[in-house]
C-alpha cells in the first residue's frame, strides 16, 4: 500500500538559513505521526509546505503516491487545524463546518446533513446555530477538527492545536484527539514541542532539531533507545554528564566526567574509543535507591551520597543526590512504595544503576 | 459623600456637556429657528415653512441637491474600490518597513492644506497644465486640452482628498484579521474570490462602513474642491449655501438649505447602516 504522505529530500531555505534540511519520511495510511522538536527547529515549515503555503526549495511531497508540488493549497487533499484554530468568527458553527462543502458546490440539504453528522461525531450535537465565541476552548478544538474532517482529507495536519488550552483540558484533549483519529480513521500529522503530547498520541514520532530529523520511531524507541544525544536529552528527563571515555570493552565502557566521577555506561553499538570525549545520559527512574549497599550489589554503578534536596511532585517525586565529594548532583526518582517517604534533606542514601542504562554518545557528533 | 460623588460626576461631564450644547445643540437649534423664519417686510418676520417651499419649488436647488448626493455616493464608492486593495496590501502583504513607508505615503499629502493640494491638481489638469502639455508633446492632441472644470475633475479631487480616511479604518480592521483565518479559508478549498467574499469582507465590514460614512460626509460637506475644480455646470450644494449666506445675505434660505443637507446626510448614513446590517456602535467603537 502506498503511504498517505511521503516527503523526499525536502529542503527549504530562507535566504542563507536552511529551515528544513533534506528531510525524508513517509507516513503509512491511518497512522498518527508526530513531529516533535523545540521551537524554531523547522517543524512548522514542513507543515506549511505540506499544506501548500510554502514552496519547498527542493525535494518532493507526495500524497497517496501523487506529487502535489504544483497543486495550490485549496486543491490539495490535505487540511490543516491551525495553531489558534482559525475558526471563522463571522460565521456560525454550522457555517464554519459547512464552509469547505459549500466550496465544493455540494447541495444545501446535503451540507446540512453532513454538518449534523459531523457535530454528532464530535459529541456536540445541536450547537450548529451558535457563534464561535460562545464555545469553550475544547469545543472549539473539536469544531476545528470537524471542519476539516467533513472534507474527508487524505491527511489531516495539526499545528500545535493544544498549545492554547489549559493543562487539565490539554490532558483530556490528548485522549480525545487519539480517539477522534481512530474514529475518523484518517492519517494525522501532528506538530508539537510538547513531548508528552507526542508520546501519548503518536504511532510514530520524528524528533526534529535544526531542520533535520534526528530520529524517527515509536515513543518507546525514542525513550529507551535514543539514536542521538539530542534525542536522549530532549525526550524525557535525564541526568547528563560530559567527560572522556577511559576504557571500552565491546558494548561496555567507562567514562570519567569532567568533575572526576567515574561512571560505567554502554555505547549501544555506537563507535566510541578510549580517549574520546563523550556524553552520558542516565534517566532518573533507572537509578535505584537503597538504605544499604547490599541491595545494590548487582549494579555496576554504586554511590553513596547525601540528599541535597527533595522535589515532591506526587507520583513523579524526585530527590537530588550529591555525591560524597560534592562534585555532581544526580536526580533520582523516588519509588512509589512509600519506603523512602521519611527521607530528609542531608540524609545519607545509597544509589546504583546498571551500566547498560547509561547511554553514551560521542560529543560534538550529531 | 453622595453629594460629593454627584459633584465629581457633574464636573467630569461638564466639558462634554459644554461641547454638546455650545457647539452642536445651540447652533443647530438656532439654524432651525432661522430657517423657519419668513421675511415679510423690512425687519418683519413670521414663522412658516416658506424657505423649504422655495427649496422644493426651484429646480436648480433640488437638482444641485440630488446631484451632490449622487456624486458623493459615487465618490465614496470609488474611494472604497481604490482604498480596499491598497489597505489590503498595507495590512496583509507588506511587512515591516515597507508597510510603514506605504502608510506614510498615504499620509504625506495631508501635511499640506487642502487648498494647496487642490491647486496641485489644477496645475496638472488645466489647459496649460502638465498633462495637457504632455499630450501635445506626444502628438496625441492637436491643441491644448482643458481637463478642469467638469464633474470628472471634482471626482478626482474628492477621491484624492478622502483616500486617507478610508485607508485608516480599513487597515485597522484588516490588520485584526489573523493570517491563519485567511489561510484556513484557502486550505478548506476556497478560491481567492470566495475567501474575499466570505471571510475578508465580512470581517472588514465595520471598517468599510465607518470609512464610507466618514468619506461620504466629507464629500457631501466639501466646499473647496468642488468650487475650485468644478465649472459653472458642476454646482455643489455647499456652494448654494455659501451664496445664500454670504452673497445674497439670505440667512433664512441658507439655514433651510443647511438643514436639508443635515437631513440628507443623516438619511443616507442611516440607510447605509441598515443596508449593511451594521450599527453605529459597532462601526465607530
Amino acid at each position: 500500500m502506498t503511504p498517505d504522505l511521503e516527503c523526499l529530500n525536502l529542503v527549504k531555505r530562507f535566504g542563507d538559513t536552511t529551515a528544513v534540511d533534506t528531510v525524508s519520511f513517509d507516513v503509512p495510511r491511518g497512522s498518527f505521526f508526530s513531529i516533535l522538536g523545540p521551537s524554531g527547529c523547522g517543524k512548522t515549515t514542513i507543515m506549511r509546505m505540506i499544506a501548500g503555503f510554502l514552496e519547498p526549495t527542493s525535494g518532493d511531497i507526495q500524497i497517496r503516491g501523487r506529487s502535489v508540488l504544483n497543486t495550490p493549497p485549496n486543491k490539495r487533499p490535505v487540511n490543516m487545524v491551525f495553531q489558534h484554530l482559525a475558526l471563522f468568527p463571522m460565521m456560525t458553527i454550522a457555517e464554519n463546518i459547512g464552509y469547505g462543502l459549500r466550496r465544493k458546490g455540494m447541495p444545501r440539504d446535503e451540507i446540512a446533513r453532513k454538518v449534523d453528522e459531523a457535530l454528532e461525531r464530535i459529541g456536540l450535537p445541536g450547537i450548529g446555530n451558535r457563534k464561535v465565541d460562545e464555545l469553550s476552548g475544547g469545543q472549539k478544538q473539536r469544531v476545528a477538527i470537524a471542519r476539516c474532517m467533513v472534507l474527508e482529507p487524505d491527511v489531516l495536519l495539526l499545528d500545535e492545536p493544544l498549545g492554547a488550552l489549559d493543562l487539565k483540558l490539554r490532558e483530556r484533549m490528548k485522549v480525545e484527539l487519539k480517539a477522534l483519529q481512530a474514529a475518523f480513521d484518517t492519517t494525522f500529522i501532528y506538530i508539537t514541542h510538547d513531548q508528552s503530547e507526542a508520546l501519548v498520541m503518536s504511532d510514530q514520532i520524528a524528533v526534529m532539531n535544526n531542520g533535520r530529523f534526528e530520529q524517527i520511531g515509536s515513543g518507546q524507541d525514542l525513550y529507551y533507545r535514543p539514536a542521538s544525544a539530542f534525542v536522549a536529552g530532549f525526550v524525557g528527563d535525564t541526568n547528563r554528564w560530559s567527560g572522556q571515555v577511559t576504557r571500552i570493552e565491546g558494548d561496555e565502557m567507562e567514562i570519567r566526567t569532567d568533575s572526576g566521577l567515574l561512571l560505567r555506561g554502554a555505547s549501544h553499538g555506537r563507535p566510541l574509543s578510549a580517549g574520546d570525549s563523550a556524553q552520558i545520559f542516565v534517566r532518573p527512574e533507572a537509578i535505584r535507591i537503597a538504605h544499604d549497599t547490599e541491595e545494590l550489589s548487582h549494579f555496576d554503578n554504586r554511590m553513596t551520597g547525601r540528599v541535597a534536596s527533595l522535589l515532591f511532585n506526587g507520583a513523579a517525586s524526585r530527590i537530588i543526590v550529591q555525591d560524597p565529594d560534592g562534585r555532581e548532583e544526580i536526580e533520582v526518582n523516588l519509588p512509589q512504595s512509600g519506603e523512602f517517604a521519611g527521607l530528609k534533606r542531608g540524609a545519607e542514601v545509597h544509589i546504583g544503576w546498571s551500566g547498560a542504562q547509561g547511554n553514551c554518545f560521542a560529543a560534538g557528533v550529531r | 459623600m453622595r453629594a460629593q460623588a454627584k459633584l465629581g460626576l457633574f464636573l467630569l461631564l461638564s466639558p462634554l456637556l459644554l461641547w454638546l450644547t455650545l457647539l452642536i445643540l445651540i447652533p443647530h437649534v438656532d439654524m432651525l429657528l432661522v430657517s423657519l423664519r419668513e421675511r415679510i417686510g423690512v425687519g418683519q418676520y413670521q414663522i412658516g415653512l416658506g424657505n423649504y417651499f422655495t427649496f422644493f419649488s426651484e429646480p436648480l436647488y433640488l437638482r444641485t441637491f440630488l446631484r451632490t448626493a449622487v456624486m458623493s455616493i459615487l465618490a465614496t464608492a470609488i474611494t472604497l474600490l481604490i482604498a480596499f486593495p491598497v489597505s489590503y496590501y498595507i495590512a496583509k502583504m507588506a511587512r515591516g518597513r515597507v508597510r510603514s513607508a506605504l502608510f506614510l505615503l498615504c499620509l504625506v499629502p495631508f501635511w499640506v492644506s487642502e487648498l494647496v493640494r487642490t491647486f496641485g491638481w489644477m496645475i496638472l489638469l488645466r489647459e496649460t497644465g502638465i498633462i495637457s502639455n504632455l499630450l501635445q508633446i506626444l502628438n496625441l492632441t492637436d491643441g491644448p486640452v482643458e481637463l478642469l472644470y467638469n464633474d470628472a475633475a471634482i471626482m478626482v479631487g474628492l477621491v484624492y482628498t478622502s483616500m486617507l480616511f478610508m485607508v485608516v479604518p480599513l487597515v485597522t480592521t484588516l490588520e485584526s484579521l489573523p493570517d491563519e483565518v485567511i489561510e484556513a479559508g484557502y486550505d478548506l478549498g476556497g478560491s481567492g474570490l470566495s475567501v474575499l467574499r466570505e471571510i475578508v469582507i465580512p470581517h472588514a465590514m465595520p471598517g468599510i462602513v465607518s470609512g464610507c460614512i466618514v468619506v461620504f460626509m466629507l464629500s457631501l460637506g466639501n466646499y473647496l474642491t468642488p468650487t475650485m475644480l468644478g465649472g459653472k455646470d458642476s454646482l455643489w450644494f455647499t456652494e448654494l449655501i455659501y451664496s445664500q449666506f454670504i452673497v445674497r445675505f439670505n440667512w433664512e434660505l441658507g439655514a433651510a438649505f443647511g438643514f436639508m443637507l443635515l437631513i440628507l446626510s443623516s438619511t443616507i448614513v442611516w440607510g447605509m447602516l441598515k443596508l449593511t446590517g451594521q450599527s453605529l456602535e459597532k462601526t465607530m467603537g
